[in-house]
């Protein structure tokens, strides 16, 4: 009883000093202490499995905690790649480590690290590990194509995911219209529609996005030539306003995710709002 | 053969009564049970963290089950004195070992098989819940009995640092036991190093050092499949007959070993 009660009293001390001499929080900056594949597999010493999943759990969650900062708020994603290559070091068999890695090591920033030269480097590992997985170079060719604008190049990697065993038949003709038509929208509309109908969620959820940003696209030209036919009188800016009055919009229009899109001023231009979960928008993806 | 079974079946019901491996088994089922939750982050990848944390606390806790009660299979006789009565008995000394040894394999027979158990259930507990396009994303189906595989080999690799916990502790003191024993368990999973030795120095000694310690300590990693069943990639069964043949071999020189030894240790 009487330690119990030495103890409340420590508790109730500490509370009170807290309050009076509050004291700051240490600086929680993420750590990876052990960056050496090499070193890590010594370390598990053959668990190598059950240490990937718990990379992969960190990459997650450093990634998603990047993404889901405040907005206004910097990011970093400086972990990602090294996290993403210690689990793919750990089990090279892991797939979706490489295929998220991947798409979202692309992904410009905010979004991401805006690093596709890292996503494809992860993503050739894994071929190197399993040299018939016809996803990877798929993924290879979708990052040439989506992030660096290089539709040669990821014809190249489409054509060779679809020689690989047990490839499905949509790539060749993927690959043989992309070598013909150069980069447009109707292609990487089919693309994501293919990748949507992965059975994974999460790539599933990113062609969602990826459709309506395509769809924004769309959008978006139409919403400039409407107020390209009606500029504003001179020494007035450009605004929605005037179109309303003149019916040629119903409205403030909205994106593909219901955020308002918005115009700039001093040229017209109608782009994706920064509060819009789409944004940014993919460049180089342009229309026909 | 009776000698032996006699040994083995008191040893297994000295198991049972004690409290660690009850503990040990209660707390992996625990965790296995637990890996549901934990799934939940891993985006997708629930089934798989399930398997890898199921094979891996049936290895971790079978692990300590060998080396906590094999450490004292021998050194708690003699310690208690009881190694007198018992040698008294119309039994030889290598009845003795062989029927310790055989009591903690069919201990450890029971936790792992309670541990399989644990992984299965929840493992299609999972394949239930999901619908069948999200099963189609798996590598290898949630009940699948390839795991059977990697279980089977952990179980003789347990059946290994059984064999080499009991070794230490015919001669040695149960806390000098678990040390070596557990220092063999980590060499045993660096020993595929050994072998490529060469790469590293340039001195043929070395070389040849390294190459017969690569054979003599217990090359643990062979039974490591882990990896593969869990992403549905093929075991041959040439290498799990092959593998299983490693580990009787090797369990057998370190009993023959054991009971040398047992068998020169004058108890007066």
């Amino acid at each position: 009883m009487a330690a119990a009660a030495c103890l409340a009293a420590a508790v109730v001390t500490q509370v009170a000093r807290d309050r009076a001499y509050p004291r700051e929080a240490p600086a929680t900056q993420a750590m990876l202490y052990v960056r050496s594949p090499e070193a890590v597999k010594r370390m598990v010493l053959g668990f190598d499995a059950l240490a990937a999943d718990i990379y992969w759990i960190r990459a997650i969650q450093h990634f998603g905690g990047q993404r889901l900062a405040e907005p206004g708020q910097p990011r970093s994603y400086h972990l990602l790649y090294p996290l993403l290559d210690l689990t793919t070091a750990l089990d090279p068999y892991f797939n979706i480590a490489y295929r998220f890695g991947a798409i979202f090591l692309s992904e410009p920033y905010p979004g991401g690290p805006g690093r596709p030269d890292l996503a494809v480097a992860l993503l050739r590992r894994g071929i190197a590990v399993q040299p018939g997985k016809w996803q990877y170079y798929h993924d290879i060719g979708f990052v040439h194509y989506w992030s660096l604008d290089d539709p040669t190049t990821a014809a190249a990697w489409f054509q060779r995911a679809a020689e690989q065993p047990e490839a499905p038949n949509w790539l060749m003709p993927l690959a043989a219209a992309m070598l013909t038509q150069g980069a447009d929208r109707v292609s990487a509309r089919y693309l994501w529609q293919q990748i949507r109908s992965s059975a994974e969620e999460w790539l599933r959820r990113s062609a969602d996005r990826a459709l309506m940003q395509l769809d924004a696209l769309d959008q978006i030209d139409a919403l400039n030539a409407i107020v390209a036919s009606m500029p504003p009188p001179a020494g007035h800016g450009y605004s929605w306003l005037p179109l309303v009055r003149a019916g040629r919009l119903r409205g403030i229009p909205l994106d593909p995710s219901g955020t308002p899109y918005e115009m700039d001023p001093s040229t017209g231009r109608v782009r994706v709002s920064e509060r819009s979960p789409l944004f940014p928008l993919p460049a180089g993806v342009h229309g026909r | 053969m009776r000698v032996v079974s006699a040994v083995a079946l008191n040893v297994f019901r000295e198991s049972v009564r004690d409290r660690v491996p009850y503990n040990l088994v209660i707390f992996a089922v625990l965790l296995i049970g637990s890996s549901y939750l934990i799934g939940q982050l891993t985006a997708g990848q629930d089934v798989k963290i399930i398997k890898d944390l199921g094979l891996a606390a049936t290895s971790i806790f079978g692990l300590f089950i060998a080396i906590f009660i094999g450490i004292g299979l021998v050194s708690k006789e003699v310690e208690r004195r009881s190694i007198y009565a018992l040698l008294a008995k119309p039994m030889s000394r290598t009845q003795f070992i062989a029927g310790k040894y055989a009591g903690l394999v069919l201990t450890l027979a029971v936790n792992v098989a309670v541990m399989t158990a644990a992984v299965y259930l929840v493992l299609g507990y999972m394949t239930w819940n999901e619908p069948a396009e999200a099963r189609a994303a798996w590598d290898a189906p949630g009940t699948d009995p390839a795991l059977l595989k990697a279980l089977f080999l952990i179980f003789v690799e347990l059946m290994v640092v059984t064999a080499i916990a009991l070794f230490f502790s015919t001669f040695s003191s149960p806390l000098l036991s678990a040390a070596l024993t557990f220092g063999l368990y980590v060499a045993g999973h660096f020993n595929a190093d050994l072998r490529n030795f060469e790469h590293v120095v340039d001195a043929r000694p070395a070389v040849w050092l390294a190459r017969g310690l690569y054979h003599v300590l217990p090359d643990l990693s062979a039974f490591d499949v882990k990896t593969q069943v869990v992403h549905g990639l093929p075991v041959p069964a040439g290498y799990l007959v092959s593998t299983t043949a490693y580990g009787a071999l090797y369990v057998a020189a370190l009993l023959l070993a054991a009971t040398v030894i047992f068998t020169k240790r004058d108890f007066k």
